[in-house]
């Protein structure tokens, strides 16, 4: 018999680590349909009829978040045969009031308590006898990052699905409430279970408005709830919670005995330190140093250039063998098989180069996700978001937003995947649509050759990149905010801050594996098309009245150029309608350090330095230090390269979102430059046009869009208290 | 009456009632700010917000703006 297992429990218990133990390695991974919450599925490794899946750690099953509502449909719907929840041994108590909702499903569950080894060394007695008895089910001991119980935990889980025997709690609500859960139960109508009926009695009571799309005929239980109500004067919903922390803590106190010597864990002691008043920012920037420069400047830095200009480059040295890179060991196969020129072009100018970009941040992204994986695992992470949270907050960000606009100046691509960490949705979905405005090092090179053709190489130009970027998340911060699409009600920052402790390096490699693949993944498929669909356009065009593949120094007549050309009038407002310029803009879309190197073709070098200094006089020669400003503004702000793009689409996991995302970036990023061409302009030459008028208008637009009220907000608040200060 | 925004750090205090309603005010009793139990402030963020208490065992963080809804004793 195929058994459905699910696992359930509060974040940070060991449900992941559990998972692992239970299923190995290799499992799939992937979001719940249409939205980014992870979604894991595994086959138990002993019995490999047992489908295990994982839940999202969640608090509670109420309605509020996006993963308390997947769990719970889950749940309903698709009726897992048994449910193993698993609870932390040393924070019984808020543990336990999820366990207490699990109950009331109807589903056998067996409760695991967790982090034993840790419960025993601190010299705190849990009686699980006890325990299973007083809340009804059987309780476990386990240790999942130890390996102890594990086994026999979920051997029992799966002797109770084949037993399916229900069962009655043996605890009770107040008689009051309990009344009320009686009546509300005999109004269900039969397409309620008996032994479900209890969990919807409680739904209806506390006024669960998303309960209502489960249950077919829907009785009237307002006056249940109104009687309720006042007889405890306090909120029907409030009155259940009071009830389920007072059943717990009858059931702890005759089966739980804390140790209360010991009171300052060691988490406490490192504490003290790390959240210090005084030495929390210094630790804390220490800290983004240190994981910047290990995934970014040194050893993932290494690693990615070792990839780019060695595995997908010239080659290298392997204990002094020379080893042929990529690119090289295709040409010479396919010149071996006299294989055709453009095929040849195709295979290693367009894939092989287009992937090969793309696939060069891997190592760095690896070790930037093991870096985070560690943050995350032992707890430092939560303690970000608790000190930054103050700054971010303030433009409708997370406190762990930092983490991403910080990697995001290395790269948008692992910056946008960093993202996960960040729990809210709406937090999640801002940053990921604000971490590219942060420059790239990939942009790097385009603001040298601005800044060397026009503005003396004033060190000002790469400042001003750096502000102008800021100010564009900042800005897109507090304009999306007050935005329908980011409305509703503002995501509580009542948050766990988990005990510290030392993650196993098989989970952290795991981890890291798991988001490091999903990105490779991308890099094989939609990237792989975009890159030779954009090599066919560079490389094919109009010669002599006919379409054939493109010669160097040809790159005018190729289909890109007449794209470039249709595409320029669209442009000349921002002060750059030239063609070849926006075939630069197009081919920043493959890698943003393409811009230079396409002025480069396009002026008629075959190759130019990283910042092009061979072509500064024929740009000086071609536009004004105002138009020069405006293109570099559009090239920071407008839509990422494909690789950040394929990022945003995965982390956003939804096509509409992606679609907002860029035409929001590139929106902002024309009207930004449009201004800066045409206030330069006026400064300049003084002559005030239609242009001038027009940049003013748009100026007034942005900044209504940026200081109007902010309505959804109040609409949101306005039953809770007016005035609040944001 | 006091709220839990007004209690300085090393405090212990009981929760009186809550006020406010929807999703924060369930997701602070979730996390166990239920009447009548007891609540340690420990620290204040290095920005002065927001603030970390103990409560049931566990140590918690939350917003002052949402600590306000918290009356306590």
């Amino acid at each position: 018999m195929a058994i459905k297992m699910a696992l359930a429990g509060n974040p940070n218990s060991g449900k992941t680590t559990l998972f692992n133990a239970l299923t190995g390695a290799g499992q799939y991974t992937g979001n719940w349909p249409g939205v980014t919450v992870e979604k894991k599925e595994g086959k138990w490794k002993a019995r490999k009829d047992v489908t295990i899946v994982d839940l999202p750690g969640i608090y509670s099953l109420s309605p509020y978040t996006l993963e308390e509502v997947i769990t719970r449909n889950y749940l309903l719907s698709e009726r897992p045969d048994v449910i193993l929840n698993i609870i932390d041994g040393t924070n019984l108590e808020r543990n336990l009031y999820l366990t207490t909702q699990i109950l009331e499903l109807g589903i056998p569950v067996l409760v695991a308590v967790n982090r034993m080894d840790l419960v025993e060394k601190s010299k705190d007695r849990i009686q699980m006898d006890q325990l299973g008895e007083l809340l009804g089910c059987e309780a476990v001991p386990i240790s999942a990052q130890k390996g102890t119980g594990v086994l026999e935990a979920a051997e029992k889980a799966v002797a109770l699905a084949q037993k399916q025997t229900s069962f009655a709690l043996p605890y009770a609500f107040d008689e009051r409430v309990e009344r009320a859960i009686a009546s509300v139960g005999e109004r269900l109508g039969s397409d309620i279970p008996a032994e479900r009926k209890r969990f919807f009695a409680i739904k209806l009571l506390e006024r669960d408005d998303k309960i209502v799309e489960q249950i077919q005929t829907l009785p009237d239980v307002s006056d249940a709830i109104e009687a309720l109500e006042r007889t405890f004067d306090d909120d029907a919903e409030s009155i259940i919670t009071n009830e389920r922390y007072a059943c717990i803590a009858s059931v702890l106190k005759s089966c739980y005995v804390k140790n209360e010597t010991n009171r300052l864990t060691v988490s406490d002691k490192i504490d003290r330190i790390v959240t210090n008043r005084l030495l929390a920012l210094p630790i804390f920037a220490a800290v983004m140093f240190l994981v910047y420069y290990v995934s970014v400047t040194t050893v993932g830095g290494w690693a990615t250039d070792w990839v780019n200009d060695g595995l997908f480059g010239e080659g290298f040295h392997f204990f002094g063998y020379e080893v042929p890179g990529i690119p090289v060991i295709a040409e010479r196969a396919l010149q071996a098989v006299r294989c055709a020129d453009w095929m040849q072009g195709l295979v290693i100018d367009g894939i092989i180069a287009g992937v090969g970009a793309v696939l060069g941040f891997v190592p760095q992204m690896l070790t930037l996700f093991a870096c985070l994986g560690f943050l995350e695992a032992c707890g430092y992470m939560a303690r970000i978001a608790f000190i930054m949270d103050r700054i971010f907050r303030r433009f409708g960000l997370s406190g762990k937003s930092f983490i991403p606009m910080l990697i995001g100046t290395g790269c948008s691509v692992p910056g946008i995947m960093a993202s996960r960490t960040i729990e809210q949705d709406r937090d999640r979905k801002m940053t990921i649509m604000t971490t590219t405005f942060i420059p790239c090092g990939a942009k790097l090179p385009v603001i040298a050759m601005i800044a060397g053709a026009f503005f003396d190489n004033s060190g000002w130009v790469a400042c001003s990149a750096f502000f102008v970027g800021i100010a564009a998340v900042v800005c897109s911060g507090i304009l999306l905010k007050k935005t329908k699409a980011f409305a509703g009600e503002a995501a509580p920052f009542v948050m766990e801050l988990p005990a510290y402790h030392m993650p196993t390096a098989g989970a952290l490699l795991q981890s890291m594996w798991e988001r490091g693949f999903s990105f490779i993944k991308k890099a094989g498929t939609v990237i792989l098309l975009s890159a030779v669909a954009l090599w066919f356009l560079q490389g094919f065009g109009w010669v002599d009245g006919g379409f054939a593949l493109l010669e160097e120094g040809q790159a005018e007549y190729s289909v890109l150029a007449a794209i470039g050309g249709i595409l320029a009038p669209l442009f000349s407002p921002l002060g750059w309608g030239d063609w070849n310029m926006a075939v630069a803009a197009l081919t920043g879309l493959i890698a943003k350090e393409n811009v230079v190197a396409t002025f480069g073709v396009l002026s008629g070098y075959a190759e130019v330095a990283e910042n092009g200094v061979e072509i500064w006089s024929v740009l000086a020669a071609g536009m004004t230090a105002a138009a020069a400003y405006s293109f570099l503004v559009f090239n920071l702000l407008c839509a990422p390269c494909f690789a950040a793009m394929g990022a945003i689409r995965r982390e956003m996991n939804n096509r509409n979102w992606f679609w907002f995302a860029i035409g929001y970036q590139t929106a902002l990023a024309y009207a930004a430059s449009f201004c800066v061409y045409q206030f330069g302009t006026f400064a300049a030459t003084g002559t005030f046009g239609g242009g001038t008028a027009a940049a003013i208008l748009v100026t007034a637009a942005f900044l209504y869009l940026l200081f109007r009220p902010d309505l959804e907000l109040k609409r949101v608040y306005g039953k809770k208290k007016l005035g609040i200060n944001i | 009456m006091k709220t839990l925004k007004e209690i300085s750090c090393g405090e212990t205090v009981r929760v009186r009632k809550l006020s406010g309603q929807g999703a924060v005010k369930r997701r602070i009793m979730d996390m166990g700010i239920t009447k009548g139990v007891e609540v340690f402030v420990r620290k204040v963020a290095p920005l002065g917000d927001p603030m970390e208490v103990a409560v049931r065992g566990y140590e918690l963080s939350l917003r002052k703006e949402d600590a306000e809804m918290i009356e306590v004793e």
